[in-house]
């Protein structure tokens, strides 16, 4: 029964939307989650890169708008910073800003 | 346009349908009480960032890591080692921290999965059973390729492209040269892990050279017209290495067609080539459990659904990093790792019977050209479409012609990354 019942709900689903048309927007802790891999899990750095934990949310979105702009110069964040939207860049700030 | 927000679509969808359809499937466990078991195939990169973050986004989750190695040694920082500026140490990590996370290390291989019946056989005996799989098993060599180079070959003419003993024979076999020698590095074609890899190794192996073997050469055989940050890496060979590096690609008859290891010699279409040393670097194809569970096509890696990166092949079994087809996205750590997260958060969600949201993705390399020279490529992808798509404007290289300075910071973030991302992962 239940396979018959998920047959069908998957049909409807997958004829009324293609994969595509599923996307939503990336959660906040997605992208808040990446930064992790070079800034530290949850944001303590262990080692050269600079913490975030103890950057307040608004400093966080304020710097990566100047690394988008390029008012900021000479590190790999402008190149980054370039690939997020400013709703994307507003979302990681408040997820990974000093609480 | 192309973006529908989550209001909109339940309302299209009609709420109720949606949760059903994915409750079905995985959340059928839940519903009866019982936390889901998540099973993951690999502790590299991939594998230990997914069982550490499917345990932070949600610690009902049983969550069974199998990895034969007690340790493990990272591709990454390993040219480092072989270039003589750091220790084995500096680059394995223990899985105790996995261990402090609820993660259920099991240090066993793999040697089947049964898809349908949801299971993972051990070498050492017994089954564990899922509900989802994760499989990052990274990759395995074409012993067939290339004439005359094959796994027992590889025991006196390492790859090295696997970190551990491999790591250790190639630096001890540098270390014996006498100066004066000649030092042959052949790359492979593509795809393969880590497109940067060959060219930081022939700086760091270069910088080695210069300080304690000044007369030594290094001829790269490349069987590629060029390779991964060539023009970055050229200027910084031109201004530190002199003429050291002879490079050759495959219009300049840089393809081995014959490895004759008994004369320590490279043949390709027009030449026989000597070498004192050399690191032989197969081409490669996904890690051999993909193989035998049937994850991978004819083209030897793994094809995905690039948003929860699940099997096109096999339900409920996701594949990624390394093994899995995640282009536009290299195969790196970081990609590996990075896809991780976002699989794990995709998991978390489909064994509670919701939907597996949306990833976004970034990728960052650096190389080391010398110790205090570092060079840098990057980029950032939308999941739209169906696929995964660099951003527009985003990402690209290390500028040319920066100043010294610029080498030296971006040097300095190399070993950030690496301290920060080994903590992410193992810690
Ligand atoms: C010289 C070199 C330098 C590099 N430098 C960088 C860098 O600076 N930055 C970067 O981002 N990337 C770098 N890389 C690339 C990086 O190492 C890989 O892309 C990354 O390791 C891929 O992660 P993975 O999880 O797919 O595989 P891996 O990290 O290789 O992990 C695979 C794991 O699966 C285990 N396994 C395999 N088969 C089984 C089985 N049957 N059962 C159980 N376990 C199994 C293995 O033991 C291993 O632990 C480099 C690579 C090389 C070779």
């Amino acid at each position: 029964m239940k396979a018959k019942g998920g047959l069908l709900l998957t049909a409807i689903v997958l004829l009324a939307f293609p994969v595509g048309a599923l996307a939503d927007e990336p959660s906040p802790t997605v992208l808040a989650n990446t930064c992790f891999s070079c800034h530290g899990t949850d944001g303590k750095s262990p080692g050269a890169m600079p913490s975030l934990d103890e950057k307040s949310a608004s400093y966080i979105a304020q710097t990566l708008r100047e690394f988008r702009s390029d008012e900021i110069e000479n590190t790999v964040m402008s190149r980054i910073a370039k690939g997020f939207s400013d709703a994307e860049i507003d979302a990681l700030a408040e997820q990974l800003g000093r609480k | 346009m192309r973006k529908i927000d989550r209001r909109t679509f339940t309302k299209m969808a009609g709420a109720a349908g949606v949760a059903s359809a994915f409750a079905l499937s995985a959340g059928a466990r839940v519903a009866l009480g019982k936390s889901p078991r998540v099973v993951v195939i690999g502790g590299g990169f991939g594998g230990a960032t997914a069982a550490k973050y499917l345990r932070r986004f949600d610690a009902g989750i049983d969550v069974t890591l199998i990895e034969p190695e007690s340790a493990f040694v990272t591709c990454p920082f390993s040219n480092t080692v072989i270039g003589g500026l750091n220790s084995m140490a500096r680059i394995t990590h223990s899985y105790d921290g996995l261990r402090a996370h609820g993660v259920n290390v099991v240090h066993d291989r793999a040697t089947g999965i049964d898809a349908g019946k949801r299971s993972v056989s051990l070498a050492n005996g017994g089954d564990v059973g899922y509900d989802r799989l994760i499989v990052s098993p990274g990759i395995s060599f074409r012993w067939d390729a290339i004439e005359g180079y094959g796994a027992a070959t590889s025991q006196t003419i390492p790859h090295a492209w696997q970190a551990g003993p491999q790591t250790v024979m190639l630096r001890q076999q540098l270390e014996a040269m006498p100066d004066g020698g000649v030092f042959i590095i052949s790359p492979p074609v593509n795809p393969f892990r880590c497109p940067p890899g060959p060219g930081e190794r022939i700086s760091l192996v270069a910088n080695y050279f210069k300080k304690h073997k000044p007369r030594a050469k290094i001829l790269v055989l490349d069987p590629k017209e060029k390779f991964s940050k060539q023009g970055l890496f050229k200027e910084g060979w031109a201004s530190l290495y002199g003429g050291m590096i002879e490079y050759r690609n495959a219009s300049n008859d840089g393809t081995v067609t014959r490895v004759d290891a008994a004369n320590m010699t490279l043949h390709t279409d027009f030449g026989e080539n000597k070498g004192d040393v050399i690191n032989f670097i197969p081409p490669q194809k996904a890690g051999e459990i993909a193989q035998t569970a049937g994850l991978a096509n004819d083209s030897g890696w793994c094809p995905v659904n690039q948003q929860t990166f699940e099997s096109s092949i096999h339900p409920n079994i996701h594949v990624i990093g390394d093994a899995s087809i995640a282009s536009p996205m290299p195969k790196s750590g970081f990609s590996a790792s990075n896809q991780a997260k976002a699989v794990a958060a995709a998991v978390a969600n489909l064994v509670k019977g919701e939907a597996p949201g949306t990833p976004k993705f970034v990728n960052t390399c650096y190389s080391l050209v010398a110790p205090d020279y570092g060079i840098s490529v990057a980029m950032v992808y939308d999941f739209a479409d169906g696929k995964i798509v660099k951003v527009k404007g985003s990402g690209g290289l290390s500028p040319s012609g920066a100043s010294a300075e610029f080498h030296k910071s971006e040097a300095r973030f190399a070993r950030g990354w690496y301290d920060a991302i080994s903590q992410d992962i193992w810690g």
